[in-house]
């Protein structure tokens, strides 16, 4: 049968991608690497049983009616079955039944994403708490703020392993996502609005990173590295940071802002501005001397006020 | 002086890119070869008498399927050339400018003016046949919607050669598709083009909304109607709700970047994210716009072809309603990942799911149409029946993107591209290319080539899978859409070169239907019963191609499937000699829309450029076109007797 034969392609096919691409540690979304990538990952898999199980039933049947009425010689044909009340509702009620199975983890999941994950090592630094780091998109690099260190990366960030890190996210130009796959999911960068994304690494590894939200020429290249390090091992290199690497200058920081590929770099320091999280307008208005009004255009950017409710990842 | 005309022509055209040179010559060989055949064969005023100037909907349905057919070509090798950008990492076939434009170009094309045109190419002539009608409700207004139509592409399409395409993605997000961050013309294109065209598809929603709430033959009453007519009235109504919404964005945006307002900019308290919310506000139920519509021809096919009526037809009815309504009310899952808080997104999420509740229901009414069927594979029923796994597949994985935690990671990746090409090809295209060889007897009076629509079917179908497939594990693999290229050592290459084999065979998929239409012209079989697929509906009831009047006699309808009952009672068609022919009231042709269209092009493509020398006096334009048609007052004429009785002998069926 003809017929069958196109049916059964798609699955061939998929088997031999899967052999093609080998191992799932290729296939990142599928090779959690933090709790909350586990966790929707645990979603995934919960999901693509279930639709496997539609799609079975779709495919039984299709197989079934076409192999059965198909024929040249047209027994069992019955112009007159035109409805079943019976039938009808049972295929109403299935998805439904389906649908409840898949939306309760979904909502469960939804609000525990609103939590840091469970720290599993602390390092002597941050013991017992999170690390934050600001990320700011600029076509077409990413800019990593450790608040709390004083100091900043460009194009990558390092973490400690078995830390929860809110990551506070902000966009100077084009919105851009921020996507490491193997750790979590993703969140966008966006120039009004700042958001929350936790991410934490079971164990020291690097991860790849990368803009998932066009946002220009430049796009395409616009990935980072996070670099989970043991505890301690994270804290040296803070240190080193801190002690060998060159200060952000001003200029330096307003060359960096321009639309272009950059390097991954590291500043020991870097000025008063950029704490501030401005914005291409916002910075472009500053240095034509007006004064910004950056209690009102950032309404709700507070984000250690915990009365801001914004953001899917709000702790 | 030679200077400053060199220097413009250098902005104007798009210059220093070969391929845009080839595009340049071959745009006005074309046009001067079929300026050249029109004169040689002195075809001018057949062409304005016969298809300009035409109120019928047939022709105006033809003209909308050629017009899509060209732009599916044009948005067809727009793929091919991403297709062949991502082959291979690190390749240098596009650099990165002019991959963002041909992506932006590829998504808008297929939507609007592929996808829309040819499903309002498909109702205009099916519609009306299908009620027993003898035209729209509002012919005037079709021909004007077709107009704007295809002004609009070709004023989308210009951007190609002058001035240079847009490149902010089909979505046009802002603050990127903003003038701080996209100066230019391009944008302008997008804007403009998009918001012409959609107006016109505005009109056609109101139009076949009234249409077919009052034109409907004697007896027929709503659930009496063929499903594929239940299809387009539930589209017109989301057609009606859904427009408005973009027509105010696409305004918002234009005002924004020609005269310098905040609406969506980062500056002077814009918000960037109201641009998302106004755009998917139309974006989700312009998805069903485009799909709801070919579940009505996928309806009609397999129940022909199936030899029965279509199982559950309440329930088919009643499925589409709600997923009309609950199309309104999940344009948040497009973006899940822009902030919104666990109960926004946990609402959406549900909202969303439920709409595979009906979607499910449909597949499982079509199944149960070919249980105890007998079914006759025809090109058109191979194409419908193919829609029922392959879009099953894009279905299940919408369930999943649907789970928003879920999407966090699939979002914007080629998880998602599979998905929506899933829906949208095994849904949209499959559909357009079932309708279009199961109507072109109707259209054209004679058949498509069943062998050649077969292999080109398979061709395509499978190419499809090969394409698209392995597309989600690559989704899965972290790449994301819209990237000009990518570097080796992910693993992405095999999936890529597998993928672009696949495309290759769409492509030549797609060639063969067009050889095809091409040999059929020209050695296709006669249709000359009207009827040659055993129709159930009216449509079939008259002649291929139906005369400009439709039906002789409006017939008259106590059942579904009129045309089948009417079959089944008399044994033999013979209805047409009871009574005797009355004279019938038909709308003018008027070059009115042709003109006003062409005015909308002028002051489109001086907004485009900002030279309001030229769009003031295109405005000024179409407001003259306006008040003119207002003193038309001799807008119809009648069919005498005899020649009524002249056209159906000719048709050979008065007997």
């Amino acid at each position: 049968m003809k017929n069958l034969k196109a049916l059964i392609k798609p699955f061939l096919l998929i088997g031999v991608i899967s052999m093609l691409t080998g191992c799932s540690d290729k296939i990142a979304v599928l090779n959690p690497q933090g709790p909350v990538a586990r966790s929707q990952y645990h979603l995934i898999i919960w999901s693509l049983i279930m639709m496997s199980l539609v799609l079975a039933i779709v495919l039984i049947l299709f197989v079934y009616v076409l192999a059965r009425f198909g024929r040249k010689k047209g027994d069992g044909y019955d112009p007159n079955d035109t409805g079943n009340r019976k039938l009808e509702i049972i295929w109403m009620i299935v998805p439904v039944v389906i649908c409840v199975l898949l939306a309760v983890p979904t909502v469960k999941t939804l609000f525990t994403l609103n939590h840091p994950p469970k720290a599993t090592a602390a390092s002597s630094a941050i013991a017992g708490k999170t690390l934050t780091i600001d990320v700011t998109s600029v076509q077409w690099k990413w800019l990593f703020r450790y608040p709390d260190q004083k100091i900043e990366t460009v194009n990558y960030v390092v973490i400690p392993a078995g830390t929860p890190v809110k990551f506070r996210l902000h966009a100077y130009d084009a919105m851009n996502a921020f996507w490491v796959p193997e750790l979590g999911g993703q969140q966008y960068t966006m120039t009004d609005m700042p958001m929350k994304l936790w991410l934490q690494a079971d164990k020291p590894g690097n991860y790849t990173g990368r803009s998932s939200n066009y946002s220009g020429r430049g796009f395409a290249h616009m990935t980072f590295t996070v670099m989970a390090r043991k505890a301690n091992d994270f804290d040296s290199w803070a240190r080193n940071v801190k002690d060998n690497k060159p200060a952000l200058t001003h200029e330096k920081y307003m060359e960096l802002l321009k639309p272009d590929t950059v390097k991954a770099q590291a500043f020991s320091s870097y000025p008063e501005i950029v704490s501030k999280n401005l914005n291409e307008a916002q910075m472009k208005a500053l240095m034509n001397g007006e004064s910004i009004d950056t209690d009102s255009s950032m309404d709700g950017m507070n984000m250690d006020d915990d009365s801001w409710k914004g953001g899917h990842n709000n702790d | 002086m030679i200077e400053s005309i060199k220097s413009f022509m250098g902005w104007f055209f798009v210059t220093g890119d070969p391929m845009i040179y080839g595009a340049d010559a071959s745009i006005a060989l074309v046009s001067i070869g079929i300026v050249a055949v029109l004169t040689y064969f002195k075809k001018w005023k057949w062409l304005w008498d016969e298809w300009l100037t035409s109120v019928d909907h047939k022709k105006i349905g033809i003209m909308y399927i050629l017009a899509a057919l060209l732009m599916l070509f044009r948005g067809g090798i727009d793929a091919l050339m991403m297709r062949a950008q991502l082959t291979l990492p690190n390749m240098h076939f596009l650099d990165a400018e002019h991959y963002n434009q041909v992506f932006t170009t590829h998504g808008t094309i297929m939507i609007i003016f592929v996808a829309m045109p040819f499903i309002f190419g498909l109702m205009n002539i099916a519609v009306p046949l299908q009620i027993g009608a003898r035209d729209v409700a509002y012919p005037f207004l079709n021909a004007l919607s077709f107009w704007l139509f295809f002004m609009g592409a070709m004023l989308f399409n210009l951007s190609f050669v002058i001035g240079g395409s847009p490149d902010a993605g089909w979505s046009s997000y802002a603050p990127y598709a903003g003038a701080e961050m996209n100066p230019g013309v391009g944008q302008n294109y997008y804007l403009l083009g998009v918001q012409i065209s959609g107006i016109g598809s505005l009109a056609t929603g109101i139009n076949f909304l009234v249409t077919i709430l009052k034109m409907r033959a004697p007896g027929m009453t709503l659930f009496k109607m063929p499903m594929f007519t239940w299809s387009i009235l539930i589209t017109s109504v989301i057609v009606v709700f859904a427009f408005p919404a973009f027509t105010v964005a696409l305004a918002l945006m234009t005002i924004d970047r020609l005269f310098g307002a905040h609406f969506f900019t980062i500056a002077a308290g814009g918000s960037p994210m109201l641009w998302a919310n106004l755009f998917w506000f139309w974006g989700h139920p312009e998805v069903y716009i485009v799909l709801l519509p070919v579940f009505g021809i996928f309806s009609e096919v397999i129940a022909t072809f199936a030899h029965k009526t279509l199982f559950g037809y309440a329930v088919m009815v009643w499925s589409m309603v709600a997923i009309s309504l609950l199309s309104f009310i999940t344009w948040l899952h497009h973006f899940f990942t822009m902030g919104n808080t666990a109960p926004v997104n946990a609402f959406f999420s549900i909202s969303t799911m439920l709409i595979a509740i009906p979607t499910g229901v449909k597949i499982f009414n079509w199944l149960f149409t070919l249980n105890k069927g007998r079914i006759q594979f025809t090109t058109p029923m191979l194409w419908a029946l193919a829609f029922i796994p392959n879009f099953t597949i894009g279905g299940v994985t919408g369930v999943m993107l649907a789970m928003a935690p879920a999407d966090y990671q699939y979002h914007n990746s080629y998880f998602l591209v599979a998905h929506f090409h899933s829906t949208l090809i095994a849904g949209t295209v499959f559909g357009i290319f079932c309708g279009l060889h199961y109507w072109w007897p109707k259209m054209f009076g004679y058949m498509l080539d069943e062998t050649k629509g077969k292999w080109s079917f398979w061709i395509f179908m499978i190419s499809f899978n090969i394409c698209f497939m392995p597309m989600y594990f690559l989704g899965l693999m972290g790449m994301t859409r819209r990237m000009y290229t990518y570097p080796a050592g992910l693993g992405w290459t095999p999936i890529n070169v597998v993928m672009t084999i696949g495309a290759v065979g769409m492509g030549v998929g797609f060639a063969l239907i067009a050889y095809n239409i091409v040999w059929s012209a020209i050695h296709g079989n006669k249709d000359k019963t009207g009827d040659p697929w055993g129709g159930r509906t009216l449509e079939w009831a008259t002649a291929s191609p139906a005369a400009e009047y439709n039906f002789a006699h409006i017939p008259e309808v106590s059942t579904r499937d009129a045309f089948a009952a009417m079959k089944e009672d008399k044994g033999v068609f013979t209805t047409k000699t009871a009574k005797p022919y009355e004279p019938i009231h038909m709308p003018n042709n008027t070059g009115i829309p042709v003109i006003m269209a062409t005015f909308m092009f002028i002051a489109g493509f001086g907004c485009v450029f900002e030279w309001y020398w030229m769009a003031v006096p295109g405005l000024i334009g179409i407001v003259i076109c306006m008040i003119a048609r207002s003193f038309v007052y001799d807008d119809h004429h009648y069919i005498s007797v005899n020649e009524i009785k002249r056209t159906e002998a000719g048709t050979g069926r008065l007997s």
